[in-house]
């Protein structure tokens, strides 16, 4: 424990040590698997990816996708029933298999963990202040007026009003976005390096959740902070983050950075992802493109591509061979399809499945269903 | 916002459902005072038509749909509906004319039996009011399965933990329709859906709409949603009307500070568009049980005035179809402060 008298503001002083460039976490084939009575469900099924100091991805995916128990599993989060595999480096250290006792010099100073839903997260019975400082006077040896002053600055930096007032209340006294307000002074702390936020707005309105986003990216700035934002909404993600990966069947699907992923979309999920969502920019009663059918039973997982009982361009070798995550085009921009979108070999495919009036798997595609499936509009 | 006001109604012979002055007020504890979680909203649904009822959280969007329903009758106001007041209704003849009207709620697998098996759920209303035979009745159940894309061979006996999500969605639908009803009050119907179950369940409701002849009231917060399934739109706020147009419209031109603050909060799938460059979001919603006096928005309103605080605005028309309850409504291609400071400062 590092024992100092008087630290600088928290979140500055931490990675003053550390050069300010390079790799902060990389994951390496994660597989994280839970014990069922079912049998073995593969939550996680190798994922690997590497996120730099102050970057900020983020994880996307339906419900199911694996994209929570990912970033529980480099936490070291998980009930006890995991079967975990692969390597989790933070700065070097592998952190793979380590115990909750080893992990907790990691938690609150290392990495933090912003939740979904702050009513649950906090705790009711103690005041807001005592939570904050909680971590300070745990993981530094601050005097408790010292801590007391870092508490009502994070919270006076995370915008609550009042902040003197709100270290005396409890968590039922504060609306569901000053209690996310407060769960992200706590995270911010003892001024993590990485801060996890998962669905960190989806119990919020709209108007508040603008807000949270907006604080969130703030500190991440001005702290340089690397931000792992798994998020169900491509919305939060689009202008947010340096780079997207999107998850499906536990397994990254596409990975590029933001603008990428967007304009040049190569995995058909993606795609069907991006045209299924409403749109304000149109016309009200437009025809949704739903995807059809549901996410694989991931006690039973499929051979072959993951996606391919719902993709329109599938083929019979989607079926026995799984796609590589691989980046053949651009540097940087990877995706897991043997027929991506935009390239010959993907238009190729779906023209065949139209002229056959189904895919390989059996999915009917309609022929009126063609200037849908290779428009451009996003 | 905070607007009262009748001058969004159409005549009444052309509406089928036709509410004025709806109040529903709730007692805050033993405290003696009072949630006014909705307060003098006026509304109408023409037949065939899709009305959206939107806003965030606490703005009265499902009380009020439950207050037509009289799940409870409102506080004051009247619910005309095929030319019957339901709120003067006795016990009997309400449960009657309401057969006419379904209401599908937000939390699917919450709001189905989970011991009854699915054909039993689905045509319990032909049951309890006896339409037809039996084998009628069993017809008709197969035939609404059939509707909302269940496979009533493989499906019927199955009870709702069998299901997920979307489909027990779509039992809902399907239980909502098949006494052949006229309108249709949705709650929230996809707000508990992944993306791509939510587009299914939409182009469902748009279907069941078309080949039954339905109307519907669809509420939820999604704005993008609303828009999607909706022929007119009602923005709400802290019990209140703000803006009343077709989405087409107040999408594009939003009259009301608090439509267009909500429209810039929406996270919008294109990286293009900075965060930054949007509206400025002001404030928290206050408290139902003290409302902001005059305009109930003006505490998070950028162009609040004095006037804001003493006066309520009243709805009115500012372009053909478009109604605002605002005293100083935007005029088309004016900004607010954006989240990087730039723009016309708060008055």
């Amino acid at each position: 424990m590092i024992r100092r008298k008087r630290p600088a503001a928290p979140g500055t002083e931490r990675f003053a040590d550390a050069p300010l460039d390079g790799s902060l976490l990389e994951i390496d084939d994660v597989k994280t698997q839970f014990q069922t009575e079912r049998g073995l469900v593969h939550a996680v099924d190798g994922v690997s990816f590497s996120l730099e100091r102050g970057k900020t991805i983020g994880i996307v995916g339906e419900s199911g996708c694996g994209k929570s128990v990912l970033s529980r599993s480099i936490m070291g989060l998980l009930p006890s029933n995991v079967v975990r595999h692969g390597s989790i480096r933070f700065e070097g250290h592998e952190i793979g298999s380590a115990t909750g006792n080893q992990m907790r010099p990691y938690w609150g100073t290392q990495m933090a963990m912003v939740f979904q839903d702050p009513m649950t997260s906090l705790n009711p019975v103690m005041r807001i202040g005592n939570q904050i400082t909680e971590s300070l006077r745990v993981h530094f040896d601050v005097t408790k007026e010292y801590a007391e002053e870092t508490a009502l600055s994070l919270l006076t930096s995370v915008g609550i009003p009042e902040a003197e007032r709100r270290l005396r209340e409890y968590p039922h006294q504060l609306s569901g976005g000053m209690r996310q307000r407060v769960m992200i002074a706590i995270a911010l702390a003892c001024g993590p390096k990485l801060l996890f936020a998962d669905e960190p707005t989806t119990a919020l309105d709209v108007t508040v959740q603008a807000q949270i986003l907006d604080l969130l990216k703030q500190q991440q700035q001005e702290r340089y902070m690397a931000m792992v934002l798994v998020t169900h909404d491509l919305g939060v993600v689009a202008g947010r983050t340096d780079d997207i990966a999107v998850m499906y069947a536990g397994r990254i699907v596409e990975r590029a950075p933001t603008r990428s992923l967007f304009e040049q979309t190569r995995h058909p999920y993606t795609e069907a992802l991006l045209k299924s969502i409403p749109k304000l920019a149109m016309p009200s009663h437009s025809r949704l493109d739903a995807i059809a059918g549901r996410p694989p039973d991931l006690v039973k997982v499929p051979p072959g591509c993951k996606f391919a009982a719902r993709c329109p361009y599938a083929q019979p070798k989607c079926l026995t061979d799984e796609p590589p995550l691989i980046d053949p085009d651009v540097p940087g921009h990877s995706y897991r399809c043997f027929f991506p979108v935009g390239s010959q070999a993907g238009a190729d495919a779906l023209g065949r499945n139209l002229a056959a009036g189904e895919t390989a798997t059996g999915l009917p595609v309609r022929k009126e269903g063609e200037a849908v499936l290779t428009g451009v509009a996003v | 916002m905070a607007g009262t006001g009748t001058a969004h109604l159409r005549a009444p012979d052309e509406t089928l459902l036709r509410v004025e002055d709806l109040v529903v007020e709730f007692k805050a504890g033993r405290s003696g005072l009072r949630v006014h979680a909705v307060s003098n909203i006026s509304l109408d649904v023409k037949e065939g038509e899709t009305l959206g009822l939107v806003g965030e959280s606490g703005c009265g969007k499902s009380t009020t749909g439950k207050a037509i329903m009289q799940l409870p009758p409102p506080t004051a106001g009247q619910v005309m509906f095929q030319g019957r007041d339901l709120t003067h209704l006795s016990g009997e003849e309400l449960r009657r004319t309401r057969t006419a009207m379904k209401m599908i709620f937000q939390d699917p697998i919450s709001s189905l039996n989970p011991r009854r098996k699915v054909e039993d759920i689905i045509g319990e209303g032909l049951r309890v009011w006896k339409v037809g035979s039996k084998d009628e009745q069993a017809a008709k159940v197969d035939e609404m399965m059939l509707a909302v894309g269940l496979d009533p061979a493989l499906q019927r006996g199955r009870r709702p933990h069998q299901f997920s999500g979307g489909q027990c969605q779509r039992i809902s639908i399907a239980r909502a329709v098949v006494t052949d009803p006229k309108l249709i009050i949705c709650d929230e119907p996809v707000s508990a859906l992944d993306v791509s179950v939510q587009a299914q369940i939409l182009n469902l409701l748009e279907d069941m709409k078309t080949r039954y002849g339905l109307t519907l009231m669809f509420i939820a917060h999604d704005l993008a949603v609303v828009k999607n399934v909706s022929d007119r739109v009602i923005v709400m706020y802290l019990g209140k009307i703000c803006e009343v147009g077709s989405p087409d419209v107040i999408y594009e031109r939003p009259a009301h500070p608090y439509t267009r603050v909500l429209l810039d909060a929406i996270p919008v799938p294109d990286p293009s568009i900075r965060p930054e460059t949007r509206a400025k979001v002001i404030g928290e919603i206050p408290s139902p049980v003290a409302p902001p006096s005059g305009c109930r928005f003006r505490t998070r309103c950028p162009k609040a005035q004095a006037k804001c605080a003493d006066e309520e605005p009243k709805i009115a028309e500012v372009q053909p179809g478009q109604f605002v309850a605002c005293h100083f409504p935007l005029a088309p291609g004016e900004t607010l402060p954006t989240r990087n400071g730039s723009g016309p400062v708060a008055g």
